[in-house]
């Protein structure tokens, strides 16, 4: 069997960014597997700019930004399979993998990447009464058709969901020539970035229902018309509410999940909130040796921070490699690690735990929060002390916020157990 | 005076911007956190640009199409213009990420280049 000391399972923005400082980190065998025609990903067909201002300090195109990390993995002479999927991998670090060329082939891998991804929430996610016509689209099922097949879906639109997607499909369409009738959005608030409702709809004079929903789709052999009705506190809709629309197409932009068929098959233990594994200081599932980063851990807004994500998880298992192949063993982790916690308004956290011993001086914590809170503090107590208090003046689910901890201050704490982070109102 | 509220669309930050007018003159403006802020604020009252991206058709590529860009920011009111005479855009492949596919767009002296590749 073949042996690698890293193996990449995908090789979109996470994976490519995870191989690039696994090898910059001293790891010369590391294999990045990629199951579509090409590497790059999601990225390929987000052709629209706003990548990479935090990365490059420009804004570029997801196509360009892919291509900036292809060039860097090229540069220091990556391996990687493409058109080849992953089957399986086990406890043992095992890949299945399979191709046209190799058929089916395992692979021993020292450590393990998960970079899959995430897919699309889609209709049958939704339970959306009324037929079942063709014209029914997820945004990013448009999105891959008009952008790199070359085919508009169709020619007028109703879009359900505001997320960034949705948003972005939105214009694409009617840049394109179809007609955007309306965006609607469950929510009392919109699940995308604030700049895509402005460059997206705004500019495009597109009007944004907030608490609307799709009661019905008509139809039989294509869509026909939708009715929308707006929806109370509890997402009921509102008898009185309804109106039709005339479309041919309805795209849906109703949420993202991570992809972790291959993680539940290892018996990772998962986050039940994120869909993703439970990931340690060194974003490590519970299995050792086994990583996690990008969207295949937890939905992000922005692919700069997914990059920066993944090259932490490259580097931390270019360590934990280094680790295992040198013969001193080093002492094992006598304290136990710090639990983070997430209550009042804070959904979850990223990482879960936090080793000291193992984190870095200045450990960047993600989350999302469950509403829209204006003029708040995001609180992080140590125990029972309040530590960090910092003003936000607005936080919202769509957009994820991060806290940092700081090593030092940490070490102050020698007998913490539990970091509580969450959100106090002024 | 007169106050406008705007939300900048320089960064994914998305900071709400409030411009403070007199007549056409712009005194004041606030909310923004770093200097793209301000230059948004000022150009959005006065001349609204916009980067534009669209796709191309490839003849004789490994690819149906390469997504393409305009080099800098266009005038808002250019855009349908320039995304119409890409329309009839061919490209013989191969094609560059930064190849020029089309100058001058829609008169405005801004390139369209291509931010994805091409072999044959």
């Amino acid at each position: 069997m073949k042996a690698y000391d890293i193996v990449i399972i995908g090789g979109g923005p996470a994976g490519l960014a995870a191989a690039v400082s696994a090898r910059k980190n001293g790891i010369d065998r590391v294999l990045i597997l990629e199951r579509d025609k090409e590497l790059g990903g999601i990225l390929n067909q987000c052709i629209h700019n706003g990548f990479g201002l935090h990365t490059f300090k420009e804004e570029l195109t997801g196509p360009e930004y892919a291509a900036r990390y292809i060039a860097q993995a090229a540069e220091l002479n990556l391996e990687y399979k493409i058109n080849t999927m992953v089957m399986d991998i086990s406890h043992e670090k095992i890949v299945t993998y399979m191709n046209r060329e190799e058929g089916m082939q395992e692979i021993q891998a020292k450590a393990v990447i998960l970079a899959m991804g995430c897919r699309e929430r889609s209709r049958g996610a939704l339970n959306i009464p009324g037929y079942r016509p063709a014209g029914i689209f997820s945004a990013g099922t448009a999105q891959r058709l008009v952008n790199m097949e070359g085919y508009l879906p169709g020619r007028e639109v109703v879009i359900l969901g505001s997320g960034d997607i949705g948003l972005i499909m939105a214009r694409r369409m009617t840049l394109e020539g179809a007609k955007v009738k309306v965006v609607s959005e469950l929510m009392p608030y919109s699940g995308g970035l604030k700049r895509n409702i402005v460059q997206c709809l705004d500019d495009y004079g597109i009007p944004l229902k907030l608490s609307h929903t799709v009661i019905d789709i008509r139809g039989k052999e294509r869509l026909e018309g939708i009715t929308l009705a707006e929806v109370d506190s509890h997402g009921k809709p509102i008898p009185g509410t309804e109106e039709d629309y005339t479309c041919d197409t309805l795209l849906l932009s109703v949420g993202l999940i991570p992809e972790n068929e291959l993680s539940n098959g290892m018996g990772i233990d998962m986050n039940r909130v994120t869909s993703g594994p439970n990931v340690n200081e060194s974003l490590e599932t519970s299995i050792p040796g086994v990583f996690a980063c990008g969207n295949v851990l937890h939905v992000h807004d922005l692919v700069d921070f997914v990059s920066e994500e993944a090259a932490a998880a490259g580097k931390n298992a270019a360590e934990y490699v280094m680790r295992e192949k040198s013969a001193v063993q080093i002492s094992k982790d006598i304290k136990s690690p710090i639990e983070l916690e997430a209550v009042e308004g804070v959904r979850y956290t990223v990482p879960k735990t936090v080793n000291v011993d193992r984190m870095t001086d200045r450990l960047t914590v993600r989350f999302r929060v469950g509403a829209v809170y204006q003029n708040c503090f995001v609180s992080a107590y140590f125990d029972n002390e309040r530590v960090i208090h910092k003003k936000r003046p607005v936080v919202a689910p769509g957009e994820m916020e991060d806290i940092k901890l700081d090593k030092s201050k940490l070490l102050e704490y020698p007998d913490l157990k539990k970091i509580t982070i969450k959100i106090e109102e002024a | 005076m007169k106050k406008i509220n705007l939300i900048c669309i320089g960064c994914p930050m998305g900071c709400p911007l409030t411009i403070e007018k007199d007549g056409s003159k712009i005194i004041s403006v606030t909310g923004n956190t770093c200097p793209r802020g301000d230059a948004y604020a000022r150009k959005e009252l006065t001349n609204p640009t916009r980067i534009v991206t669209s796709t191309v058709a490839v003849e004789g590529g490994d690819v149906m199409r390469i997504s393409v860009k305009t080099k800098q920011d266009i005038p808002k009111d250019k855009i349908f213009a320039c995304v119409k005479e890409l329309k009839n855009v061919s490209i013989k492949a191969p094609v560059h990420i930064g190849d020029v596919i089309l100058e001058n767009v829609a008169g405005t002296g801004v390139d369209v280049v291509a931010t994805k590749g091409s072999s044959w």
